[in-house]
């Protein structure tokens, strides 16, 4: 954890400096929204309709962070630096997942308001809780699968095609989930809360690929 | 069987990149407190060697001691007791040369004065606030020699360790890599004579396999010539 902790600091601080993927990823969900705003041509959304182009938004928008996640790493030597000191190697999959996983909640602060006043007509109120929650059990997928896809992407030339390639696929359980919690959350009949069932499938995907992930992980790293 | 084990011990070491052999039954021992001197032509296998023995590469066939362990299965045992120091610097440019140094102050668990120590002895004071993609090559290295001796390793491994480094900077940074450093050190250079001054082994590389490995006053300049023919 101490350890996970320190490159984790390294990570924020260094994204603080750069600026390179938070502003990328904001940007991205914001314009999209721009796009569906006019490209569907209604003055606003709701239900499935709404959950469907939200989840898919920041879905998308969480892939560039994925793309960058270990790119710093890649070509400034931090992989060998972190590979030559006696520390726990499952502590830079902690510390990546967490990164991404901060990365896509600063991104749905900004998204979620950006898409309420461009796209959605319920109020997002009374959901706002229930979306909260349903978005982290999200963004844990997310984190957790795309750092894994995201270290075997970064040893390879044409790591911008492999991550969304390998990632897609296995986050489209999770993204069902997702959009099938939020839909009552964001219909005018809002519920206040989703279905306890997408929180389990969720919870528990999220599970599964923590595991799976700390097991694999190790021998990524390898040469 | 010498009483005290060599520092470092490898014997037929064979490392392969897919289909292309870089180092061939490769075989020397390298006593504690000794200092190996790697020679050899541009992609001879200098630094492949060094990355096999910092525990960054694995071997793919022959017996790898460092400091007693066996690598690469007890290569989390050496990891923290051998300083590497490679082409690139490992270091971040967008941090500080003290944010980098830090930074790798708390995965060695060294304490953080050590970071003020080193930036004192290697001249780096001024600029320790400085992002490192703003200094020089010559600073950089600086600053990588203090990254890969933080931790008081027992081993260095030095590939190229006096490249853009000006003669004044080399004066500094001997008590951390020089002989003064007392550390069992191998390292690599295109300079023979200086590698020779400084060595008291010389294992010399051609096409990846030892052409000979003898003591350093026993090398002759026609065995040097043929290793860069």
């Amino acid at each position: 954890m101490r350890t996970a902790l320190i490159v984790l600091r390294k990570d924020i601080l260094l994204e603080l400096r750069t600026f390179e993927t938070l502003p990328a990823m904001i940007l991205f969900a914001v314009s999209t929204f721009v796009v569906f705003h006019f490209a569907l041509n209604r003055s606003s959304i709701g239900g499935q309709l709404a959950a469907g182009v939200l989840t898919a938004t920041v879905l998308f928008a969480g892939l560039l962070g994925v793309n960058r996640l270990f790119v710093a790493d890649r070509e400034q030597g931090g992989f060998d630096a972190f590979m030559l000191a006696p520390v726990d190697r499952s502590a830079l999959l902690l510390a990546k997942a967490s990164a991404l996983f901060i990365f896509l909640a600063v991104l749905e602060v900004v998204a979620l308001p950006a898409f309420a006043l461009l796209l959605l007509g319920p109020s997002l109120g009374p959901a706002l809780g229930g979306l909260i929650v349903l978005l982290a059990l999200a963004d844990v997928a997310v984190a957790v699968i795309g750092t894994l896809v995201s270290a075997i992407a970064v040893h390879t030339r044409a790591r911008d095609l492999i991550a969304p390639i390998i990632a897609l696929p296995l986050l489209i359980p999770a993204l069902i989930a997702t959009a099938e919690g939020a839909g009552p959350l964001l219909s005018a009949h809002a519920h206040r809360f989703p279905e306890g069932r997408w929180l389990a499938i969720l919870a528990l995907y999220d599970l599964v690929f923590a595991l799976l992930a700390h097991a694999v992980f190790d021998f990524l790293l390898e040469d | 069987m010498s009483a005290v084990a060599p520092a470092i011990e490898v014997r037929g070491l064979t490392r392969r990149f897919g289909e292309r052999t870089v180092l061939r039954e490769v075989s020397v021992a390298v006593p504690r407190g000794a200092t190996l001197a790697v020679l050899g032509r541009n992609g001879a296998g200098k630094s492949t060697l060094l990355r096999v023995l910092a525990t960054l590469l694995s071997p793919h066939a022959g017996e790898v001691t460092v400091l007693g362990e066996s690598l690469p299965s007890r290569g989390f045992a050496v990891r923290g007791r051998v300083g590497y120091l490679g082409h690139d610097p490992l270091l971040y440019r967008d941090l500080t040369p003290r944010e980098n140094l830090r930074y790798h102050a708390r995965l060695h668990r060294v304490p953080l004065t050590r970071v003020d120590e080193l930036l004192e002895i290697a001249g780096m004071r001024l600029r320790a606030d400085d992002p490192v993609r703003t200094l020089s090559q010559g600073m950089v290295q600086r600053l990588a020699v203090c990254r890969a001796t933080l931790h008081h390793p027992q081993v260095l491994l030095l590939d190229e360790p006096r490249a853009n480094l000006d003669p004044g900077a080399g004066d500094l940074l001997e008590p951390l890599i020089g002989r003064r450093s007392e550390t069992t050190r191998v390292l690599t250079s295109h300079d023979p004579a200086a590698a020779l001054r400084e060595a008291d082994l010389v294992l010399g590389l051609y096409d990846g396999r030892a052409a000979f490995c003898s003591q350093a006053d026993q090398v002759g300049a026609s065995e040097l010539e043929a290793l860069y023919r």
